[in-house]
This record gives structure tokens, C-alpha cells and sequence, in this order.
């Protein structure tokens, strides 16, 4: 099974993807249909730009993990190694705390 | 000057780090090769997003390419990095002298005057606006260099939208749309003030969470969470204006932080009802 269907398979989980950080472009995706890959990839990788300037002038430093709430769904990021995030888009009442592990271990063993 | 932008070229190759891209977007920009220095500009800013000349800089290009919306934005992130740029403040005084705005622009000039008071270009500018001619637009700043925002942290009016409230003072900060702040402060792991710092940027993640949110047809978004390397923070919005951002040391879980953000969203919110 590959890192990204271990993310899809948690129930409500619409979609999975690795992105470029630097250039917003989709590098592996795995999506239910309806979902604009591309489209996601730039977001995403835009406001994780943003955020990670944002963070960085708080002292925080990089950001690890981020989740976008919204009314009909959430976005889920994780900033891997190598210039590349790993993506999840969800459903609003996805468990957090599982995608978020997942996340994380496919950021650990798929960069 | 064409055998100076070559230099400057291969000392920017040769260390891209370096702060020499100001002097090298200037060079191009003088010689009026913009594209060049926009390239430049936007490179160094990438490398150096808090630093108030890059933004001057990029501002002053922006202005020769007549877009002065973005020169305004650009120059108006330079005084919320540092306060005292006199560049951004005569920038932003021309640009305010465009639109009709004499008030402002001479407001802009007074202040510029007060960080350095013995420039005589300030004064010329004031008497030629007063006259009914356009201030010079700005050239390369003189001696100014990267500043810290020197607000003072936590002021009266500014503590009472959280009083009572955990880290009022140092780890829960509230701005306006366009990054001004509206109340509390934020302070690194250091103890300096980020406040203006942070702001500034945060408005640009405000409008991007929104985007993002309504592009993937997820709807209005009502939170966003983040796990740092030395700290969690949790922003929201408090009115679709007005943007909430709550700091705290890695500890503190992010469901915990999520309550203590609605606590501080609904102080946040009765306190622009009552000022509104």
C-alpha cells in the first residue's frame, strides 16, 4: 500500500496528494473525483508559504502540521522533506488526529 | 553603470544571500531596465521577506512601472517592519500626493522629517506639495537599514480587548484586514516584540486561508491550527475583517489551544461591537 492510500483510507478522506512547495505543482496524487488536483496543489502550497513566513517572524519556526477548517471540509498539510508537502483534503468531521499521523508518516517514509 | 551591474551581477551569483541585490535592483531600475529589477527585487524579497529596504526597493520599481497599488502595498510593509524607514514614508507620502490625498501625504512627510530631521529633500518635498507640485518621487533610501518595529507592547487600550485573558500581552494578537494591529501583543522565544512583524504578514495568510478555503469549494473558513517547532498557534476570525492569532508554547495541545482562541474570539468580538 502506498503513502498516500494509507491516508485515503481514513473515513473521510476525500484525497491525498504530494506537492511541490516551491512551485505549487502536483508531484502524486490520489483523489476522489470532483477534486481539482491541481488547483489544490497551489493553494496549498501557497498559503503554507505564507504561513511558514508568518511563523517564522513569531519565532515559532516551521510549521510541522497545519489544518484549514472550513464549513464543508478541512485541508490538511504537512511540510516533508525535500521542498515537498503532503496533502489531504477532508470532510468536516474527519478524525484530525488520525489524518494528521498519517500524514506525518507518509511524510516520514514516502520523502 | 553597465560595467557596475555586471559587478553587482556576479557578487549576487557568487552569494545570493547577500544584501548586495539592493544595490544591484537600484542599478537596474536607474538604468531603467525594470523588468530586470523586478526580477531582482522579488528574488531578494523571497530570501529576505523581512527585510524594509527589499520592500522599498520593490515599491520604488513598481512606482517607475506606474502599478502604484502594489508600490503602496510594498511601501506600506516597509513602515510595519520598521516604522522609521524614511524611504517608505517619502514613497508613501508621493503616492498619497497622487491620489489627492494632501493630508496624509503631508503626514507621511512630518514623520519622515522627524526620523531625520536635517534631510533637506523632506523639507523641499513639504514646500513643493504645499505649492501645488508633486513631492519628487523616491529615490534609494539613505542610510536606511533593516529596524525592528519599535511599537510598545501592550498598550492600555490595546490590553483591554483580552484583559483577564492567559498571555494577553505576549501570545494573542488581533488585526484589521490589512495587517494593523488592533489589540495585544506577540513576543518571540527571545522576548523582543513581533508584533508589527507578525501582523503584517498575517494579513496576507488571512485572504489566502479564505481563497483557499472557497476555491476548493470547502466554503467560509473558521480556523486554522499549526504546529511549529518551538510553539502552536491557532488563528481566526473574529468578524470576516478582523483576524485573531494565538500563540503558545508546544505544550499546550492544539485542541486546547483551538478553546482558548473561541474564549479570546468571542472577547475579540465584543470588544470591536463595543468599538464599532
Amino acid at each position: 500500500m502506498t503513502a498516500l492510500e494509507m491516508i485515503t483510507r481514513v473515513r473521510g478522506v476525500r484525497g491525498a496528494m504530494l506537492v511541490s512547495a516551491d512551485d505549487g505543482l502536483v508531484v502524486a496524487e490520489q483523489l476522489m473525483e470532483g477534486i481539482k488536483g491541481t488547483a489544490v496543489a497551489a493553494l496549498a502550497a501557497s498559503l503554507a508559504g505564507r504561513l511558514r513566513r508568518a511563523m517564522e517572524a513569531a519565532g515559532i519556526g516551521a510549521s510541522v502540521f497545519w489544518h484549514l477548517q472550513s464549513e464543508k471540509g478541512a485541508l490538511l498539510v504537512v511540510p516533508g522533506g525535500g521542498g515537498l508537502l503532503v496533502v489531504a483534503v477532508a470532510e468536516p468531521e474527519v478524525n484530525i488526529g488520525l489524518v494528521r499521523l498519517e500524514l506525518l508518516r507518509a511524510a516520514e517514509t514516502a520523502l | 553603470m553597465a560595467e557596475d551591474i555586471r559587478a553587482l551581477s556576479a557578487q549576487l551569483a557568487q552569494d545570493p544571500q547577500s544584501l548586495v541585490f539592493l544595490r544591484l535592483g537600484e542599478a537596474l531600475r536607474r538604468k531603467g531596465q525594470l523588468d530586470g529589477a523586478v526580477r531582482v527585487a522579488v528574488n531578494g524579497l523571497e530570501r529576505h521577506p523581512h527585510l524594509a529596504d527589499a520592500h522599498d526597493l520593490y515599491a520604488r520599481v513598481l512606482t517607475d512601472k506606474h502599478d502604484y497599488e502594489r508600490a503602496f502595498d510594498e511601501w506600506d510593509m516597509a513602515v510595519r517592519i520598521a516604522p522609521n524607514h524614511t524611504g517608505a514614508l517619502k514613497g508613501l507620502a508621493f503616492l498619497y500626493f497622487k491620489v489627492g490625498d494632501l493630508a496624509q501625504a503631508e503626514a507621511h512627510l512630518e514623520l519622515a522629517r522627524k526620523v531625520e530631521p536635517d534631510d533637506p529633500t523632506i523639507d523641499q518635498a513639504i514646500a513643493m506639495m504645499r505649492g501645488g507640485e508633486s513631492p519628487p518621487a523616491p529615490t534609494a533610501s539613505t542610510g536606511a537599514s533593516p529596524t525592528v518595529a519599535s511599537r510598545t507592547v501592550g498598550s492600555l487600550d490595546e490590553s483591554r480587548v483580552f484583559a483577564g485573558l492567559e498571555g494577553a500581552d505576549e501570545g494573542l494578537l488581533l488585526i484589521d484586514g490589512a495587517g494593523r494591529v488592533l489589540g495585544g501583543a506577540l513576543r518571540d522565544g527571545s522576548g523582543s516584540d513581533v508584533t508589527d512583524r507578525v501582523a503584517a504578514y498575517l494579513a496576507g495568510v488571512s485572504q489566502e486561508a479564505a481563497r483557499t478555503a472557497k476555491l476548493l469549494g470547502l466554503g467560509a473558513w473558521n480556523g486554522l491550527s499549526a504546529e511549529g517547532q518551538h510553539g502552536n498557534v491557532h488563528l481566526a476570525h473574529p468578524t470576516p475583517e478582523a483576524l485573531l492569532l494565538v500563540v503558545r508554547e508546544r505544550s499546550v495541545p492544539l485542541g486546547r489551544l483551538a478553546i482558548l482562541a473561541q474564549r479570546a474570539t468571542a472577547m475579540a468580538k465584543r470588544w470591536l461591537e463595543r468599538e464599532t
